[in-house]
């Protein structure tokens, strides 16, 4: 049967309002979930930075997750020079969790937002510093938990959006990650170098030392990836650990 | 079931909510007509996301409730859909169905949402749920429609679970996430071909082969 233009135009009018309208309330009523969903995934990953708690996160339930968060990290956001940043664009508090760093990626190195995670446990402080870059495919990010001096990896936790499986998505795994653990990030002469993903696996640890790390088999491109990510954020950062850090540790000692 | 309908399924005063017609809505994807088998539909998501059962798992019972739910919508406007824009009319219903499911697993299982990521949405394009509503649900009642659409479903869930059960035995050594062998203490060394999109080709093809020689279907 052949209908007339003005029903079909009624029709894909009504059909468009009553699916349009499921959709958005929907939207409303699940919202709430979904943004603790991923406030719960956020911390899990800024937590899962650091090997130990990654091992206690195994079979956490959420509010014992929260609560871990709550009590071990602190939060800070600071911008390129290393000057704090208390409110945010729409001036209400700053929220270094709610920053999105994907966001703050397409942005100029100047007009980012940095935010610092400070993770203090049995007397051990670490920062943990989110980073973000391109893999081979798609984004990769993770985040980075460096020494007081701003020297040492204590850990680290990688994510990907596209990576092939097998192949450069490993850098998800734990025994990739724990390759990271205890490298430096400065060379000799400290300078900043970040550490480096080699190419190949299985490399004779002659070929690795301090700034080093062992390649993913048949994932160099990804590698290349993670390396740039690594050295340009953390570069980043080193105006934050220069002012706040190094120069505000004996200060904070009195506390 | 009831034997009237047995014989004359024409008279089809009071049909038995399964009778044997209906029941093959069912049965007939399962196996002789097999939406991935069979028709090669859906083929992207079979090799996408069956590394591992356990999101497979989710995919599976995400499409099959797409399938039912677009399938019992669509023919339930069936007599007012026009049929100029039946395509975008059945676009719009998958779309907002598949959405749904996406916000859902959101809302409520984080990391599956993470793992499966652009696979839901993905759903919208899977051939299996346009092809069902085009070929069935535009002209069939309500009812049947709905078992249509759990056939297909069905059948889509078994092969791209069975898929997922070799390349996740075969590739990580796991069953469900459950790391089989390092439990019976055996050191199982894990190929890595199985976790690539290579692996699901050769598992599906292998199902296929196995399949046609029991049931004789040849292309034509």
């Amino acid at each position: 049967m052949q209908q007339s233009n003005s029903y079909i135009i009624i029709f894909a009018l009504v059909l468009t309002v009553i699916l349009g309208g499921l959709l958005s309330g929907v939207a409303q009523v699940l919202g709430p979930t979904q943004k603790k969903a991923i406030d719960l995934d956020t911390k899990k990953q800024i937590l899962g930075a650091i090997p130990s708690e990654k091992l206690a996160l195994e079979g956490m339930e959420a509010d014992a997750v929260l609560d871990r968060y709550k009590a071990v990290i602190t939060s800070v956001v600071t911008d390129y020079e290393g000057n704090l940043i208390d409110t945010n664009e729409k001036g209400g508090p700053m929220v270094a969790e709610e920053v999105n760093i994907e966001k703050n990626y397409k942005k100029a190195l100047e007009d980012r937002q940095y935010p610092v995670f400070k993770y203090t446990s049995g007397g051990e402080t670490t920062y943990i510093l989110p980073t973000f870059g391109a893999g081979l495919w798609d984004a990769i990010w993770g985040f980075v938990a460096v020494s007081e001096d701003f020297t040492t990896v204590k850990g680290i936790s990688l994510a990907h959006r596209g990576e092939t499986p097998g192949l450069g998505a490993r850098i998800t795994e734990t025994e990739v990650q724990a390759r990271y653990v205890n490298k430096s990030i400065v060379d000799a002469s400290g300078e900043l170098v970040a550490i480096t993903m080699i190419k190949g696996e299985k490399n004779p640890e002659s070929k690795l030392g301090p700034t080093k790390v062992d390649g993913m088999a048949g994932a160099t491109l990804t590698a290349v990836g993670v390396n740039k990510m690594l050295l340009a954020y953390l570069d980043c950062y080193k105006n934050y650990f220069e002012k706040n850090v190094k120069g505000a540790s004996a200060l904070s000692m009195n506390q | 079931m009831s034997t009237e309908t047995l014989e004359a399924p024409v008279v089809k005063k009071k049909e038995a909510l399964l009778s044997k017609r209906r029941k093959k809505f069912v049965t007939d994807p399962l196996n002789d007509d097999n939406p991935v088998t069979v028709q090669v539909l859906g083929i992207c998501s079979a090799l996408a996301v069956t590394t591992q059962m356990k999101p497979t798992f989710i995919m599976a019972v995400s499409v099959i409730f797409v399938l039912i739910a677009s399938n019992l919508t669509i023919s339930l406007m069936r007599n007012l859909v026009p049929g100029r824009i039946r395509i975008i009319v059945q676009l719009a219903v998958v779309a907002t169905l598949v959405t749904l499911v996406s916000e859902v697993l959101k809302a409520y299982s984080y990391d599956m949402y993470k793992t499966l990521s652009v696979f839901i949405g993905l759903i919208i394009t899977n051939c299996i749920v346009m092809g069902r509503l085009e070929a069935f649900a535009l002209g069939n009642k309500p009812y049947d429609s709905v078992l249509d659409g759990l056939g297909s479903g069905l059948g889509y869930s078994w092969i791209i679970l069975a898929v997922a059960f070799f390349r996740e035995i075969l590739g990580s050594g796991k069953v469900f996430g459950y790391a089989l062998f390092d439990e019976m203490g055996i050191d199982f060394t894990t190929n890595g071909l199985m976790v690539t999109p290579v692996g699901a080709f050769i598992v599906l093809g292998f199902i296929i082969w196995v399949q046609r020689t029991k049931t004789g279907y040849v292309e034509h």
